[in-house]
């Protein structure tokens, strides 16, 4: 108790029961677990279904309805990320990179859905394998692409004296293999906590305050920042999944193009 | 045990929940030092772009894929300073 006001626990926020299967255990399936799936059914309905023929004008071929939202996410997709880091490339990569893209803005979404409250990259499970995902990934593009000196290219760029390299090696192995998959999986996650905690603590602040005392003059203000969050969350989801997977396109891009 | 809590008018039922009463506050005073760099860094990075797409409007598309980039990077460090408040007070 502080100040008179009661608060809860901070596993309420982020620990939810499991439908079935044993608390703690990998197949437990709670809220989380949910959300991912509505999230990669939703990305691969909204592909599916927009590929059939019948979402096609018959008199003019123009796009409409779910087709149109699909064209339009790939196209910027398309110009405003893989042209500009990777090049014209990199267009191969465009399904991994546009699933993840929808993955992640869909799971990110959940937190202003009225009876979910809750982002789905909240836990560091699904950050950290989609973060381990993009790691193999570009570490696979870099091999094929330049086979095994591949792991030298990317630790001595071509540039560098030789005298420097016992300082370079370190560093550049560090960053390039272990800080850009943890540095992506951390974003994401703590990014999302950080404003899942803000949401909820001024929905409890809103709530506590609905009491007889002298505090519910704050009461509105509360709510105005409320409202505010959930705008500024939009914002985030939107911005994070964006973040995500330019990234991911620069990452691959670097991995291709390293030997110049 | 901290001096917020004292105000407060919090008296702690044990030496062990003072302690922590007490960690929870370096736990905050963690997050924020780590917050003042990539204050300062995103503030410049993003008044420098928008000299860059003033002086060039033409560019401004990449230079905004360059300032979010660049904005993701910093961030990061502010955020993982986030991650060890959040060690240090739930963990």
């Amino acid at each position: 108790m502080i100040f008179g006001l009661e608060f809860p626990l901070i596993e309420n926020l982020v620990e939810w029961p499991n439908l079935f299967g044993p608390e703690g255990s990998w197949y437990g399936f709670n809220k989380i677990a949910l959300i991912n799936l509505v999230a990669l059914l939703a990305t691969t309905l909204l592909f599916l279904l927009a590929s059939r023929r019948k979402t096609l004008e018959p008199a003019t071929n123009t796009p409409r309805g779910t087709r149109n939202i699909a064209e339009l996410s790939v196209g910027l997709i398309r110009e405003g990320i893989i042209m500009e880091t990777v090049g014209p490339q990199g267009i191969r990569y465009l399904p991994y990179l546009a699933s993840l893209f929808f993955f992640i803005l869909i799971t990110n979404i959940f937190e202003i859905i009225p009876f979910f409250h809750m982002p789905g990259n909240a836990r560091m499970a699904g950050p950290a394998v989609l973060a381990l995902i993009t790691w193999v990934y570009f570490i696979a593009v870099g091999l094929k692409h330049q086979g095994l000196k591949y792991f030298w290219n990317s630790v001595a760029p071509p540039g560098v004296p030789k005298a420097l390299l016992p300082l370079v090696i370190p560093i550049e192995l560090l960053s390039t293999f272990i800080v850009r998959p943890f540095s992506l999986a951390v974003r994401l996650f703590a990014n999302m906590l950080a404003g899942h905690i803000l949401l909820v603590t001024f929905s409890v602040l809103c709530i506590t305050l609905f009491s007889a005392s002298l505090l519910v003059v704050v009461l509105p203000l509360s709510f105005a920042m409320l409202v505010a969050l959930t705008g500024f969350e939009i914002m985030v989801a939107f911005l994070q999944a964006y973040i995500f997977t330019i990234l991911a396109a620069v990452y691959i891009g670097t991995s291709m193009h390293a030997d110049h | 045990m901290s001096i917020l809590a004292q105000a407060a008018g919090y008296v702690p039922a044990s030496k062990a929940e003072a302690q922590a009463i007490t960690a929870a506050g370096y736990a905050g005073l963690a997050y924020g030092l780590a917050a003042i760099g990539p204050g300062i860094g995103i503030g410049y990075l993003v008044g420098q772009s928008v000299q860059a797409m003033a002086r060039q409007p033409e560019a401004a598309g990449m230079v905004r894929t360059t300032m979010f980039l660049g904005i993701a990077f910093t961030e990061a460090l502010a955020l993982i300073g986030f991650v060890v408040f959040i060690l240090v007070k739930f963990v």
